[in-house]
């Protein structure tokens, strides 16, 4: 499937435009979702108030009043046209460690047996390739990242944990992700980064963002306990 | 600027939190917007005290919240009506008071709706975090400490000049919406109407919904008849950014109504609630009903046209003073 040949745009209420890019999780898709977003950051369009940056739609919070949707839908229109001109600023690769297993990874060792191999290959599996963030989103400074090894892949939990600890680290379909804040939720913990990924009075608030590498490195419990930024 | 002590609480109620119009240019982080959930009930709330319409309010969410006033101060209440008293007195809504050091508001029980709004004339006085004052309560920042407020709280307002002027000021009463047995709820279809059946559309617009307890800021929970859904499509989507008065559907068929405080959904959404009837959602509580009804984007824009337009006029009426 890939891109679609026309980008698709649906109504979300009077004051909402979503522009949908395909129809699955690709790294084509995703970017053309952040080129969009950064041209639109660049152009400054008076009556755009907000924009929503995900896997492969980009939804624009506009104030009709301002924008009547037919000039918001125009520009739009010519901000995709030009896009090939918005250069994308190179991915940042960020090391974040993990103390996997244990009361960190309450999920390891069950992962481990339904893809019938050990513990230690599914820690060496999961570090072993940068993944890339297709959006933050679910809750501040939560990164969405793929694509996992096949070998890792792994349903979601049947029934989710009303409490997973802040910090988590995750895997779920060919996903992989950190709880940035404790939260309820449906993935399989492999184990937990002392890393914070969210800071509210940080700019950005979020250490990761939309576009960038991620590769996860295990570290042990002393070097976890001591661990400082 | 500086801070002075405007009030204390002295009974935290069910929940009461500080919330301004939200927090924008922050959602490519996975930060919601927050902020008010009927923004219309607290622009007017700033206007009567001669506050800029977006400044930081108490939201008030049913009953139980006690204050005391620390100083002479310039308030409004407006939003939905939780019998407000000053001094055991009744004290009347969308109106600006004077109240002296030592004045006790309360709010005893639900009237209406769900949430009051309190402004207080010079701004209640929190840092801002990521350019605004609303508190966002499951990421535990912003207003006062991420958090509701509790007993024994106090909360400042900045020195500025007195509203004095604008007392015994009062907002047109028959510019509020209702506030019927059965809300109705105007909606546009999509962004996912083609994933539901003909039938699933015409259950959607022809039920009642009644509100169920497990709704608060994040979204307002429906209980009733099931959406259908078409056979070969999935019960979830790929993750997609939110706006409140979206329809989600999920798997069980019941709707479920987006508000302030979530920012990206995988759920299918069957509608979007028009901005106007955004407040007429923050007033819903646990058992009223609901029933929606489709709308064009022409008309819905047109309609917020005319509330741009009475709340022009009521500044006009504000200025003249």
């Amino acid at each position: 499937m890939g891109l679609y040949p026309k980008t698709i745009s649906y109504l979300m209420g009077d004051r909402g435009l979503l522009l949908e890019f395909g129809d699955e999780i690709s790294r084509e898709i995703n970017q053309k979702v952040r080129r969009m977003a950064l041209a639109i950051q660049v152009e400054d369009v008076a009556g755009i108030i907000e924009t929503v940056p995900t896997y492969r739609s980009l939804l624009i919070i506009y104030d009709p009043l301002i924008l009547p949707i037919e000039n918001l839908k125009r520009r739009l229109k010519g901000i995709e046209k030009g896009l090939q001109q918005t250069p994308l600023p190179g991915p940042k690769l960020t090391r974040i460690p993990v103390l996997y297993g244990g009361i960190y990874g309450p999920d390891l060792e069950e992962v481990a047996r339904v893809l019938q191999i050990s513990s230690e290959k599914v820690i060496q599996l999961h570090c072993s390739i940068p993944y890339l963030i297709y959006m933050i989103g679910f809750m501040p400074g939560y990164p969405y990242m793929g694509e996992l090894p096949q070998a890792l892949v792994v349903p979601r939990l049947k029934t989710p944990r009303l409490v997973v600890p802040k910090g988590s680290v995750a895997i779920a379909q060919r996903q992989t992700g950190i709880y940035s804040m404790e939260s309820p939720g449906g993935w399989q913990i492999l184990g937990r980064t002392p890393v914070e990924m969210f800071n509210p009075e940080k700019d950005p608030p979020s250490l990761l963002q939309m576009g960038d590498l991620v590769q996860f490195y295990a570290v042990t419990e002393k070097e976890f306990e001591h661990w400082s930024e | 600027m500086e801070r002075i002590a405007a009030f204390e609480v002295i009974e935290s109620g069910v929940l009461t939190t500080i919330q301004d119009l939200g927090r924008y240019g922050f959602s490519q982080f996975g930060v919601p917007l927050s902020g008010a959930t009927d923004t219309f009930s607290l622009r007017v709330a700033n206007l009567l005290v001669g506050n800029k319409e977006g400044e930081a309010c108490l939201e008030i969410t049913l009953t139980g919240l006690k204050i005391k006033a620390l100083r002479e101060v310039v308030i409004a209440l407006t939003g939905g009506d939780l019998c407000p008293t000053l001094n055991e007195e009744p004290l009347e809504m969308w109106r600006t008071h004077l109240l002296v050091e030592g004045d006790v508001i309360n709010f005893k029980k639900v009237r209406s709706g769900c949430r009051t709004y309190l402004a207080v004339g010079g701004g209640i006085a929190v840092p801002k975090i990521m350019g605004s004052s609303s508190t966002y309560l499951s990421g535990k920042f912003g207003g006062l400490e991420g958090r509701a407020l509790r007993r024994g709280d106090l909360f400042h307002i900045f020195e500025l000049p007195s509203s004095l002027d604008k007392l015994g000021l009062r907002f047109p009463k028959d510019w509020i919406f209702p506030l019927e047995k059965e809300v109705p709820l105007r909606a546009i279809p999509g962004p996912q109407d083609h994933h539901f059946t003909e039938k699933g559309f015409e259950t959607f617009h022809s039920s009642s919904y009644r509100v169920t307890p497990q709704s608060d800021r994040m979204g307002v929970r429906l209980e009733g008849p099931e959406i259908e859904r078409r056979s070969h499509v999935e019960e979830s989507i790929i993750s997609e950014g939110l706006i409140s008065g979206a329809v989600q559907v999920p798997g069980d068929g019941k709707p479920i109504i987006i508000l302030t405080e979530l920012v990206t959904g995988g759920y299918t959404k069957i509608a979007t609630i028009i901005s106007i009837d955004l407040p007429r959602v923050a007033q819903l509580k646990p058992g009223d009903r609901v029933r929606f009804k489709p709308i064009s984007i022409e008309a819905a824009h047109s309609l917020l046209k005319e509330q741009e337009e009475r709340l022009r006029e009521f500044r006009e009426v504000l200025r003249q003073r």
